[in-house]
């Protein structure tokens, strides 16, 4: 018999996992597309009454990012700093109001899409996740955590919590750019996402440069990182982007785009990326 | 619990203020919660997935998709559903704003865009534009392009007053409000797959994953066994006369595929049985046996020698052509100033309407009754008879409210599987699609390569075209003939052009059904004859609607088919108008590139022309306007509306013509047992051809009247009660209803009109009349244009279309506005591919974000055989779109487009190819 569970406290969430194999549904927005015309006849784990999961927390040196926590929850959480304004960005574009009302952040993850809206930012802002279980928590880098395309390292006993941002330890700006062929409900071509820490003299301490719908799972730019540093945060910052910074990525021909037209088009947006942000931070 | 063991759980929330409870699995779909458990069906499902936003809901005041909430998430939480949002019979600003705005066509998307405009209104009272954008942004809208849904809500920001309906002696020309607006803005507007009962057995079809394929069935007598909710399942073998076709004689497509298919999504066999049982049947565990072959993809292929054949019957693929030829283009091209020549290539395009296809069929006695969503009751008659092998008397169509057509609503769907499964099972049979079901199954516009070459004299003036346009039809016939003859005729463009020799050919492939789609096939053709006269204009140094001016059809004329226009040949008048408009637009774009923007700007302009009703075939219609016993007055309007807003512009035009104020009439909508036939909304042609019908109705209702009262014009009509008067010039009569005898609709008097547009037909060389009257127009594009990415924004838009005379010019603009929205989504982004783009994530039509403001120029210059003076449309509205955008984006990047959509890589590509010297400059590259 199929089953529907709705717990009100971790505890018996996490019981309920360990007990047996159970979809976990938080705001459903990939969970119905997948199932359309079909039954549903998945045994569900709803954690939306979990509302120890909610809010964005501040800490002493991190952010706290909970599972239920949705998109729009992002839009209008006026206290975050203009490190999330990549982000902010990014939950601004996904879906509509209607998707960003219901869809998390985590889910997001959990699904791994290598199109997955809240990816590039979140590599961009050194995200980890935390992951528990009735015995363990784990926590771990989100390049650690998605493995390839709708595959991540999340256990079947374990529910991801929170997402953990650090903070910076200068002054910090970031940003978020997507390319799609319409305004709105746009899976994109490519997007790519910036954070850069700068001193007094605004050369770039830090930069973390990441990459969506370009490759199986999105990507970090390392040695588009280590050119920037020492860089002049300016509307000129973009022109350090070269293509070799690019290996990392392995673009694909689909209906959206070509193979050749994503490596190009991504140059072009880290350059206005970072020309933006450097005139901004 | 329910059979397939999901627990039932009684769930408690609120819906529009009421305290209800649903007893469903915790796990259901909140939209399915909605409409089936609590009926309240304004709620529309056009994905499930929460791709278009058309179900969307209030959960605590803010939107969401009713298709993505859970049930268990709403208890003790409050859901607004459209039904909710008018309050105490009062409708809220918002819905007054839509109805007097016009923000609904179909309505089908409606509830959800008021639902979305009502949650942004609550955050931002007064929104700016891109907040609205921003709000509705989820909701995808195929009729409007959007611009009149803007216009609404930002009215509703402020006080905003129920339209009026027009008074008596002046409907036709008004911008009477839609007859059925409230119904569309309150939700009780039922669509397809709203009047469903609740006994209904449900049919889902199981379509074929393969694009070519031989196919075995196995032991289904097993699985009726092993399925207990299953009631039977229909094959081949089933049905009576299993082909069917838009031609008489050409029956070639199965209703169930009979060991063989053709393309992928087509139907193989049908499931009836409860709803949960059909829908939990998996298909790949059905016992059919495929043996796949190699499938026939694209024109190079199917035209291949030695190429598999798609139907035995067809050597070389070849479906059928058609030509038009008058003097001698080789010889004249020869002494030409200027030749042009080009090859254009275009995709198969998704109609894309939001309603996907349902209805449901019952049986009466020896009769069958579908009640279903169509553009084309009479022809869903007659088709449904032939593959029942039933008299067409005994059928009986019944149109819902239709959520969109724009011609792939003229091809079977349900009806023939309903209808069968009904008469056999003598149960109420349903079916509804899914979106993806809808997207495989339905048909598409034809992927055309069109090759033309166009001579002109230095002055411009065009002495000769040639066209060869080469057409996918896809599997089966469906619209091909229709495309192929009606192309060859439009192909050299609205221009005056003594030497023509054009072809249309179409070939079958193991592709979607290609048929009847906006334009039929000469969306097609526009942009091959537009590039050239722009080709034409570059060579000879001029300007580019000068060319067009010089050469625009004028009365007086001669056609390729020899045919004289006599009347209403408004191009001219369209260009004049355009005038200052793309000077103005020239101006500002050359000030735009100037600055040394990110981006290009470029002005582009298309001209077109289109025959109204069908080529060469006697396309009839007919009307009655009855006044019952007691005093009620009605129209017996055949006409389908598809959005286009027949059921108004009908009474507009029938309420002149009797002499009555139009919010006296009601009307009945297309139900074959109460209308007669008003063939197709199809061709452009209802305003044309059945709103002369309704005119001639009108008038014959107003004569036997007259006749009855013995009173002779000048008269005045009035209907008080049962009562009706007449005032003649020197005494009064009245007539006492409810003394004259009624006939079996209850009508003690009746008027008729029929109305068929002359023609003749096209003889070998395509000469004749094949068009009453064409509609004219021109529209110019200004876009601006991404180097670097190579994206186009569309800026705006300048639409001037002859219509004779606007019957009403809000609605005009409204199909204006909706065919731009189409034809940018044509040019831009909207290519479907079997197996890759079936759901509205992948296949990408255009959102509220990508229309930009248009200006619309009505130019009436009155066609005397029309209603008042009216041609059509609905067609004309989207054709000069895709060659204004396409030449827009040359001008700014000079890319002569040959490929649509211009998706941003292609038109990349095409910049990285173009000669270092040749290629635009702006900012970026400059670095």
């Amino acid at each position: 018999m199929t089953q529907y569970l709705r717990p009100a406290d971790l505890r018996t969430a996490l019981e309920a996992l360990r007990a047996q194999p159970l979809a976990v549904l938080a705001g459903g927005t990939d969970h119905y597309p997948a199932r359309v015309g079909k039954p549903l006849t998945d045994d569900i784990l709803d954690i939306g009454a979990l509302t120890e999961l909610g809010g964005i927390a501040e800490h002493s040196d991190h952010w706290r990012i909970g599972a239920l926590v949705t998109w729009t929850d992002v839009v209008n959480a006026a206290h975050l700093p203009p490190l999330f304004d990549g982000l902010r960005l990014a939950a601004r574009d996904v879906g509509g109001v209607q998707i960003q009302n219901a869809g998390t952040l985590c889910g997001n993850l959990c699904n791994a899409s290598p199109a997955a809206d809240g990816v590039p930012p979140l590599l961009a802002l050194g995200a980890s996740v935390e992951l528990r279980s009735t015995t363990d928590l784990d926590t771990l880098p989100l390049d650690n955590f998605i493995l390839g395309p709708r595959r991540t390292a999340l256990q079947p006993d374990q529910i991801m919590t929170a997402i953990l941002v650090p903070k910076p330890h200068r002054t910090a700006a970031s940003h978020f750019v997507k390319l799609g062929a319409r305004r709105y409900l746009v899976i994109s071509i490519a997007m790519a996402s910036a954070v850069i820490e700068i001193d007094d003299a605004r050369r770039v301490t830090l930069a973390r440069i990441a990459v969506g719908s370009c490759s199986p799972v999105a990507r970090r730019l390392s040695a588009l990182e280590s050119a920037l540093r020492s860089q002049v945060a300016n509307a000129t910052l973009g022109a350090v982007v070269e293509a070799s910074h690019l290996a990392p990525l392995a673009p694909i021909d689909d209906v959206r785009a070509s193979r050749d037209y994503r490596h190009d088009a991504t140059l072009t947006l880290l350059r206005r990326l970072l020309d933006e942000l450097g005139a901004r931070a | 619990m329910n059979d397939i063991g999901l627990p039932d759980t009684v769930t408690a929330f609120t819906v529009n203020g009421r305290e209800v409870t649903a007893s469903a699995p915790p796990a259901s779909r909140l939209a399915d919660v909605l409409r089936d458990e609590l009926r309240l069906t304004g709620t529309k499902i056009g994905c499930n997935a929460g791709d278009c936003g058309s179900c969307t809901v209030l959960l605590d005041g803010h939107q969401v998709c009713a298709c993505l909430t859970p049930l268990a998430r709403v208890a003790g939480r409050s859901v607004t559903t459209v039904e909710g949002l008018a309050q105490g019979g009062i409708l809220s600003r918002v819905q007054v704003a839509f109805h007097r705005h016009l923000g609904a066509q179909c309505g089908i998307c409606t509830p959800g865009m008021l639902v979305a405009a009502t949650d942004l209104l609550s955050r931002h009272p007064q929104p700016t534009e891109a907040q609205v954008m921003d709000g509705l942004g989820g909701v995808l809208c195929r009729c409007t392009g959007y611009r009149k849904i803007i216009d609404a809500v930002l009215a509703a920001a402020h006080a905003v007053e129920m339209p009026e309906m027009p008074p008596l002696g002046s409907a036709l020309g008004s911008n009477a409000p839609k007859v059925d607006g409230i119904a569309k803005i309150t939700g009780t507007d039922r669509f397809g797959a709203d009047a469903i009962p609740a006994e209904a057995l449900w049919l889902r079809v199981v379509r074929s994953p393969h694009a070519r394929a031989r196919f075995a069935l196995g032991d289904l007598h097993a699985v009726l066994a092993a399925h207990p909710g299953l009631a039977r399942i229909l094959t081949a073998r089933d049905v009576p006369f299993n082909g069917y076709g838009i031609y008489p004689t050409i029956k070639d497509q199965p209703v169930l595929a009979d060991g063989q298919v053709r393309y992928r999504g087509e139907a193989v066999i049908a499931l009836v049985g409860t709803r949960q049982a059909v829908e939990a049947i998996d298909d790949a565990a059905l016992p059919i046996t495929w043996t796949i072959e190699t499938p026939v993809i694209g024109l190079d292929a199917t035209r291949a020698p030695g190429a598999a054949l798609v139907h035995a019957d067809k050597p070389g693929n070849f479906l059928v052509e058609g030509r038009v030829r008058c003097g001698d283009t080789a010889a004249t091209m020869a002494t030409c100033a200027a030749v042009a020549e080009g090859t254009f290539e275009t995709s198969f395009v998704e109609h894309g309407y939001i309603e996907p296809e349902a209805g449901f069929a019952r049986r009466v006695g020896d009769r069958i009754e579908v009640i279903v969503t169509t553009q084309t009751p009479y022809m869903d008659r007659d088709e449904v008879a032939s593959v029942m092998r039933l008299d067409p008397a005994q059928v009986r169509i019944v149109p819902s409210a239709c959520g969109g057509g724009f011609g792939g609503k003229l091809d079977l769907s349900v009806q023939p599987l309903v209808a069968l499964a009904a008469w056999l099972l003598e149960r109420p049979v349903a079916c509804v699609y899914t979106r993806p079901e809808s997207l495989m199954a339905s048909t598409k516009r034809h992927p055309a390569r069109v090759h033309a070459r166009f001579g002109a004299d230095a002055e411009g003036r065009l002495q000769a075209a040639e066209v060869d346009a080469v057409f996918n039809t896809g599997a089966y016939a469906s619209w091909g003939p229709t495309v192929a003859n009606r192309v060859p005729v439009h192909a050299m463009g609205p221009y005056r052009v003594p030497h023509v020799n054009t072809h249309g050919h179409a070939y079958l492939t193991n592709e979607p059904v290609a048929g009847a789609f906006r334009g039929f096939g000469v969306p097609q053709a526009a942009i091959a004859h537009e590039a050239l006269l722009d080709d034409l204009a570059a060579t000879l140094g001029l300007d580019r609607l000068e060319i067009r001016r010089r050469n625009a059809l004028r009365v007086g004329d001669t056609t390729g088919t020899g045919q004289r226009l006599d009347a209403s040949c408004g191009l001219g008048q369209c260009l004049d108008a355009l005038q200052p408009h793309w000077t103005q637009a020239l101006d500002d774009a050359a000030a735009h590139n100037a600055a040394q923007q990110r981006t290009r700007r470029g002005v582009g302009i298309g001209c077109m022309w289109y025959g109204i009703g069908n080529t060469a075939l006697s396309n009839p219609s007919t009307m009655q306007v009855g006044i019952s016993r007691d005093g009620a007055v009605t129209l017996y309007n055949g006409c389908a509306d598809i959005g286009q807003g027949t059921n108004t512009t009908m009474l507009q035009v029938c309420a002149d013509a009797v002499g009555l104020p139009l919010a006296q009439f009601g009307y009945v909508m297309g139900d074959t047992d109460r209308t007669l036939d008003a063939g197709k909304s199809s061709a452009s042609r209802q305003a044309f051809v059945s709103g002369k019908a309704a005119e001639l109705a009108g008038r014959d209702l107003r004569r036997r009247i007259l006749s009855l009262a013995g009173v002779n014009e000048p008269a005045t009509l009035s209907i008080v009660g049962d009562r009706l008067m007449i005032d003649g010039s020197d005494e009064q009569h009245a007539v006492d209803l409810a003394m004259l005898t009624a006939d079996e609709r209850g009508d003690v008097l009746i008027g008729t009109g029929r109305f068929d547009p002359p023609t003749t037909p096209l003889d070998e060389n395509g000469q004749g009349v094949p068009y009453a009257t064409y509609g004219f127009a021109a529209q110019i594009a200004v876009v601006d244009v991404d180097l670097d990415l190579g994206t186009t924004t569309v800026v705006r838009m300048i639409a001037a279309h002859d219509v004779g005379r606007a019957l009403n010019p809000q609605q005009v603009e409204g199909q204006i506005h909706g065919g731009i929205a189409q034809g940018l989504g044509m040019t831009l982004m909207e290519e479907y591919i079997a197996g890759h783009t079936e759901n509205l994530h992948d296949y990408l039509i255009p959102t509220i974000g990508d229309v930009p403001p248009i200006e619309t120029i009505l130019i009436e210059d009155r066609e005397p055989l029309g209603p008042g003076g009216a041609k059509g449309v609905g067609e004309p509205a989207l054709i000069p779109t895709p060659p204004a955008i396409l030449g827009a984006i040359r001008h700014a990047t000079g890319v002569r487009v040959t490929r649509v959509p211009v998706l941003p890589h292609r038109l990349r590509a095409a910049l990285l190819a173009m000669p270092a010297d040749a290629q635009p400059t702006n900012r970026s590259n400059q670095q």
